[in-house]
């Protein structure tokens, strides 16, 4: 790296949110090197080993795997392993905390609501009674697998819930990404956990807030579309309920 | 680096203090996408003013033909022909919008292949072209 030319730079602000000193987030301004093979990540690691150690903020994989740097980039819901940083030239580039979340500290959001709402759904392969090992392997065809594939590419990044504006105003609805992945199970054919996350979905707070404003789809960045299941579900969930009514002993099956 | 002074509030080392954003009554003029959709949303404030032109015309129908007259009259009014006008644009953005996500909602397999958006689009337009043809002729005619 040290032919390239470094003497092009961008600015970085930065949402600063100290608690122990500021009651209020402020905006720090850092000067970074405009280096092309640079992501904002590799920015904000540079300012927290060369300029301001203190600086806080998630990553890991660097990768678009883990789903742990994402941020608002000019208020754009983004991964900051994906994003570059010529892509914002010249500047300045305002890097702040997903938004639709409450602050921890810096750039580091508090995700215990995204948890809670996931483990409502039973994210994973629920079945009735498991097969006998000697039974072997549940089997599935390549059309079986191309069903839920999509839907569990997600990463559980949180940038449906950054882009999406039923969560930020209305915090009880489960949110895209959750009913991505309860469709991800559903549409399993090794599963059998469909009604009962069926019923956990049907309600206000769960599918009927989404008002389909689609942004979650926009900003996904592994093209699992949120929106799309969402709406799927939406068709599902109003077959269950005149089923329901109008057989009222099938008892969702 | 030494240790900051814990100089704020209620602030404890090793528990957090959230800071929690309030979200903007203007939160939907910040991106272009969210004021498509709170236009959209508003289309069906036109999609009620039709139904309730609908429902007191099928009234002034039933009390008789002096009400019907009154009511054809009103109709051509140049109050009525504006807010006809507002309305039936309105209505052809919430159609459309509606129409152009109808296939992200109806995924439907046949055999091993789910039918393309573009069928499900299509099949929502020629149904729609339809049903208002028959509609004309049913108007026109009678």
């Amino acid at each position: 790296m040290s032919n390239q030319n470094t003497t092009a730079t961008i600015d970085l602000e930065v949402y600063r949110y100290r608690p122990e000193i500021e009651s209020e987030p402020t905006y720090d301004t850092f000067t970074v090197p405009l280096r092309s093979d640079w992501v904002i990540l590799d920015a904000l690691n540079y300012i927290k080993d060369e300029l301001d150690g203190s600086l806080s903020y998630r990553w890991s994989c660097q990768m678009g795997v883990c789903g742990s740097c994402g941020m608002m980039a000019n208020g754009e819901p983004t991964l900051t392993c994906a994003s570059f940083l010529k892509d914002f030239a010249p500047g300045p580039i305002r890097v702040e905390p997903l938004a639709n979340f409450p602050v921890a500290r810096d750039l580091i959001i508090s995700m215990d609501d995204f948890m809670e709402k996931l483990n409502r759904v039973h994210p994973w392969l629920v079945t009735d009674e498991e097969k006998p090992l000697e039974e072997g392997e549940y089997l599935q065809t390549p059309e079986q697998v191309d069903d839920y594939k999509q839907y569990s590419m997600c990463i559980n990044c949180l940038l449906c819930y950054s882009a999406c504006p039923i969560y930020g105003l209305e915090p009880s609805f489960i949110g895209p990404a959750v009913i991505a992945l309860a469709q991800r199970y559903n549409l399993d054919s090794r599963d059998e956990g469909s009604q009962e996350r069926m019923d956990i979905l049907s309600t206000d707070d769960g599918l009927w807030q989404c008002t389909f404003v689609g942004e979650c789809s926009e900003v996904c960045p592994k093209n699992v579309d949120p929106a799309g299941a969402i709406q799927r579900y939406k068709v599902a969930s109003t077959k269950d309920w005149w089923k329901s009514k109008l057989m009222p002993w099938s008892n969702g099956k | 680096m030494e240790q900051r002074e814990m100089s704020y509030g209620r602030y404890q080392k090793n528990r957090p203090m959230l800071y929690h954003t309030r979200y903007p009554i203007l939160w939907w003029v910040k991106k272009w996408a969210y004021v498509r959709f709170i236009l959209r949303e508003l289309t069906s404030v036109a999609v009620a003013f039709y139904v309730v032109v609908l429902l007191f015309y099928v009234n002034s129908v039933s009390q008789g033909p002096d009400s019907f007259a009154a009511f054809n009259e009103w109709l051509r009014s140049p109050l009525s022909v504006g807010l006809h006008g507002i309305a039936i644009v309105a209505v052809l953005y919430h159609s459309i919008t509606w129409f152009n996500l109808a296939p992200k909602a109806l995924v439907i397999r046949v055999g091993k292949k789910s039918i393309p958006g573009r069928v499900i689009l299509i099949t929502h337009y020629a149904m729609w072209a339809i049903v208002s043809t028959g509609l004309y002729w049913l108007i026109t005619t009678t």
